[in-house]
């Protein structure tokens, strides 16, 4: 079935079965690197994007149920101009990640908490990205560089 | 160390000569400046004695000495490196090109690197053992300084300037004091020639052609002072891909025509297929094709999820004759087994007094998983007579090789890409999924086929790091000292890696005509590999240390981060732990007395002062406990001390691990950020093992099959991390990937015993395994 996404800021006429999971339309559709495949059940996060600014499993969720939704990428916290998302510059300037697959799904999952929390403590930033898993250990440095955006984003 | 050496060299024979040899010769190298830390995971060490090789050339340099198999001067000005190692994310690329970039006399920004393609890239064995800078990062820097050397006989040449007299800038070679200044700029080109009076560039003198020439060794090294690059905190190369979502990796490549193929596992190891529905699946919206060869069953489909909804109906058409036993109790299997054993040191006590007590404590170690964030993935496209694959694996030149001899095809017909993929820590789904798209895509020629794994795949199939038991003796003295140490430890391999054989990778077991695995072997020195960091770095007068070595393998195993350490430092560092308890002397202070390497006592003495480990003891709350753990990795690579502090909870007995210190001392270091966050990402890796970890089965199958039934540590579970770099200019690179693991295992069961008085010897340290110690134990004195 044909349907219509808001992703990105932009309205993108899809071609998918009418279960096929968002993540497979983002990636294959619309060529959208950033949600990654980590386990298809929502435990993971590798895949986070957001919808209507709220952290979604992308995984799992059929795409032809988010035609009302406005769905944001990785790709999409860049500015026009290209810029990058203070979010991925704290990431940089903090080198947090080491293997980079989990990174995408933090970066989305900590812009969703700086969305309804500008300022949150350290221990907020853990308990939101509790489900995110990461297997090379950069939790540390991850945290640092939400609070490092957070700041940025906030002067 | 030259007492160790000495005490090694008196009791074992030629095996321990040639490692004593291979010492020696390291640190020489060394003094012209080899080094390298951080680098590659695991690791076997595949290349045994190493060292020496052709014409004592160092390194990988050695088996690859045709200098344009490494470097690229382009006309337009472009460097290119190429090396056989990979970016596994432990930042190795970033920290190679460092070394070339300093030992070429370039700009970074100049420099390209091609890594990990079969068909151009010097063939620098697998990515592991921690070895990308030790045997990698020698190479790049020799290599590249022999390629200066020749650039400026050239360039002395054309100037009519001696060359000692010239110096480099970026690539442009003017003679000294000559205000030649840079030719071309930053972005290259200047055109053949064009480099003003007295100066000349790399680009005009080679022209875009090969050098054709072999390494010759014994090119001066630039000078500590002169080096812009190594040492430095240089970010990372591949980060802003992968934080923008570019196309970095496998799982990102998405060729022209390319169609999703997945295959169905059986449900249990040696599970033969009886039957499947391919024709009704073959029937489904998009499937182009289902693929049976023996047990072996994939389908391809035009859309990803197509694909998937295809596999999950041909899987549950699949009816299978299921075979495996697996053993319910690992560690009672294990000893139950026929071993060979292997005396792999054995130094006998000159005589002196009788120990007045022996103790003996026994350690376990279950299977654990690789558990890659990401499934494995790959993208082979096959065009009738040769295959390329995209893969994430860390083998790229034996997987190649594996992956031709499957399909009955010359070696050459088989070309490996590497892309990057989710963190693997040793030998997970990465090559099984090269060989699931080759078979895929043979059978659909013309067109790319991307097999991506499931979640289930990845941790039902993948070969975990083997259970292990550990058996530890020591005589003491009055003192409590060691004056006998004695230590046996039963394994199953540590390395099924493909190595050039199908029969290593998963669908080639299970083609109608198999190729049959492999027997495994027993490792050998210097890097061992059940038995890694078996023999003790401590002066314990006498030593005897023996490997059962059990060749079954009922679950399936390979490399696992720093294969056997992780089981052996545990069990050696909580020995010693319950030995200084025993004593009634503090356990840093009772290390720090049986130890003779100077190396190693800066380093627990750097952790222990940064820890604060001299505070009373007694200033501490109830259920707080402090543990250390040390080790050297193999014995010859990076000095690792941890430090942990943990808190107990009393009712519940669960632990949360409150703070981490480390001092770790990598010889020269390249890039102390990348050493740190692999210190750091190996600290937390160790904690979520030892905290959680243990892949659960039945008698027939795997039972951990996601996320929630092989749960890993979270950011809540996550505590600070603190790393203390000991930095040594000037001495070789050692690797350090891997050091931090079995010494975060033992502080932390060390910790756990001071906070509560249970003393865990079989990890993981779950409340569960706490409170049935709690119960023996008996009722709280």
């Amino acid at each position: 079935m044909a349907f219509t996404l808001n992703v990105n800021g932009k309205p993108q006429v899809v071609e998918a079965e009418e279960d096929t999971p968002l993540l497979y339309v983002l990636r294959d559709e619309l060529g959208l690197n950033g949600a990654k495949y980590g386990c298809g059940v929502g435990q993971c996060g590798a895949c986070t994007v957001l919808s209507d600014g709220v952290p979604l499993r992308s995984c799992f969720v059929p795409a032809a149920s988010l035609t009302a939704r406005k769905i944001t990428t990785l790709e999409g916290l860049r500015g026009a101009d290209g810029k990058l998302h203070a979010l991925q510059q704290a990431f940089l300037a903090e080198q947090a990640g080491q293997c980079g697959y989990c990174i995408p799904g933090m970066i989305m999952a900590a812009a969703a908490l700086l969305g309804v929390k500008a300022r949150p403590s350290e221990a907020e930033i853990r308990a939101a990205l509790d489900a995110n898993l990461c297997r090379c250990g950069s939790h540390n440095r991850i945290v640092r560089a939400i609070q490092r955006a957070a700041q940025e984003m906030g002067t | 160390m030259s007492a160790q050496l000495g005490r090694r060299a008196l009791l074992q024979g030629a095996l321990v000569l040639a490692f004593s040899l291979g010492v020696e010769e390291a640190a020489t190298q060394g003094k012209g400046g080899a080094k390298g830390n951080k680098g590659g995971k695991e690791g076997e060490g595949g290349k045994g004695g190493k060292a020496g090789g052709k014409g004592g050339l160092p390194g990988d340099l050695a088996r690859n000495p045709q200098l344009d198999a490494w470097l690229r001067i382009g006309a337009d000005g472009k460097v290119t490196l190429q090396v056989g190692k990979v970016e596994l994310g432990q930042g190795a690329l970033t920290a190679l090109g460092q070394i070339c970039a300093d030992e070429l006399d370039v700009d970074l920004a100049r420099l390209t690197i091609v890594s990990g393609d079969t068909r151009v890239c010097p063939n620098e064995g697998t990515t592991t053992g921690s070895q990308s800078m030790s045997e990698g990062g020698t190479a790049v820097r020799h290599a590249a300084a022999e390629v200066r050397a020749l650039l400026l006989s050239m360039a002395s040449a054309q100037l009519k300037v001696p060359a000692e007299r010239l110096t480099v800038n970026d690539g442009t070679v003017a003679e000294r004091g000559a205000r030649a200044g840079r030719v071309g700029g930053a972005g290259g080109a200047g055109g053949a020639g064009g480099a003003g009076t007295g100066a000349v560039t790399y680009w005009s003198l080679v022209g875009g052609k090969a050098l054709n020439r072999e390494a010759q060794g014994g090119v001066a090294l630039k000078a500590v002072e002169a080096r812009r690059y190594i040492g430095k905190a240089v970010p990372r190369r591949d980060l802003p891909a992968k934080i923008t979502g570019e196309e970095i990796f496998v799982q990102d490549l998405r060729p022209a025509s390319f169609v999703h193929g997945r295959v169905v596992r059986a449900p249990s190891y040696g599970a033969t297929l009886v039957e499947a529905d391919e024709a009704g699946v073959a029937r489904m919206p998009g499937v182009l094709k289902v693929v049976r060869d023996g047990d072996f069953l994939g389908v391809i489909a035009g859309k990803e999820w197509q694909a998937v909804k295809a596999a999950v109906a041909l899987r549950h058409s699949a009816r299978w004759r299921e075979t495996a036993a697996l053993p319910v109790d690992p560690y009672a299997w294990l000893v139950a087994q026929p071993a060979e054993e292997v005396v792999i040191q054995e130094v006998a006590r000159g005589g002196g007094e009788a120990p007045v007590r022996t103790v003996e404590a026994t350690y376990r170690r279950p299977y654990q998983m690789h558990a890659s964030i990401g499934p494995s993935c790959a993208v082979a496209a096959w065009d009738g007579a040769a295959l390329t694959v995209h893969t994430h694996s860390q083998s790229v030149f034996a997987t190649a090789q594996a992956i031709a001899r499957m399909l009955g095809l010359a070696a050459d017909k088989v070309r490996a890409v590497h892309m990057n993929g989710s963190g693997c820590y040793g030998h997970n789904g990465a090559d099984d999924a090269a060989a699931d798209a080759a078979l895929l895509a043979r059978a659909l020629p013309g067109r790319a086929v991307r097999v991506q794994w499931s979640r289930e795949d990845e941790h039902a199939q993948e070969p975990y790091g083997s259970a292990m038991v550990m058996k530890a003796r020591a005589g003491v003295d009055a003192n409590g000292d060691v004056l006998d140490w004695s230590y046996d430890l039963w394994s199953t391999t540590h390395n099924t890696r493909p190595g050039g054989h199908p029969g290593n990778l998963l669908p080639g077991r299970s083609l109608a005509k198999p190729f049959a695995q492999p027997a495994p072997r027993a490792s050998r020195p210097p890097n061992f590999s059940a038995d890694r960091n078996a023999i003790p770095l401590y002066a314990f007068p006498g030593q005897k240390v023996t490997t059962h070595f059990v060749s079954a393998m009922p679950l399936r195993v390979s490399a696992h981060r720093s294969l056997g350490a992780y089981a052996n430092v545990f069990a050696l560092e909580s020995f010693v732990d319950e030995l200084a308890h025993a004593a009634k002397v503090d356990p840093v202070a009772f290390r720090l007395r049986q130890m003779r390497d100077a190396r190693a006592t800066a380093v627990i003495e750097a952790a222990a002062e940064r820890f604060g480990w001299g505070k009373a003891r007694e200033g501490r709350e109830a259920g707080h406990g402090r543990g250390i753990g040390f080790a050297r990795y193999k014995n010859v690579g990076s000095y690792c001390a941890v430090c942990l502090e943990v808190v107990v909870d009393p009712g519940s007995l669960a632990v949360k691990v409150t703070r981490a210190v480390v001092a770790v001392e990598a010889g020269e270091v390249v890039n102390p950020d990348g050493l740190a966050n692999q210190i750091e990402g190996g600290v937390i890796q160790a904690l979520s093992w030892s905290l959680k970890e243990a892949v659960k089965h039945d008698g027939a199958r795997i039972v951990s099959r996601d996320w929630s039934s092989y749960p890993i540590l979270t950011f809540s579970e996550v505590p600070p991390v603190e790393v203390a770099i000991l930095d040594k200019p000037g001495q070789p690179f050692l690797g350090a990937g891997e050091a931090a693991q079995g010494p975060t295992a033992a502080a932390l069961a060390n910790a756990v015993f001071e906070a509560c008085g249970l003393r865990a010897r079989e990890l993981p340290l779950t409340p569960a395994r706490l409170g049935a110690l709690r119960q023996e134990a008996g009722p709280v004195k």
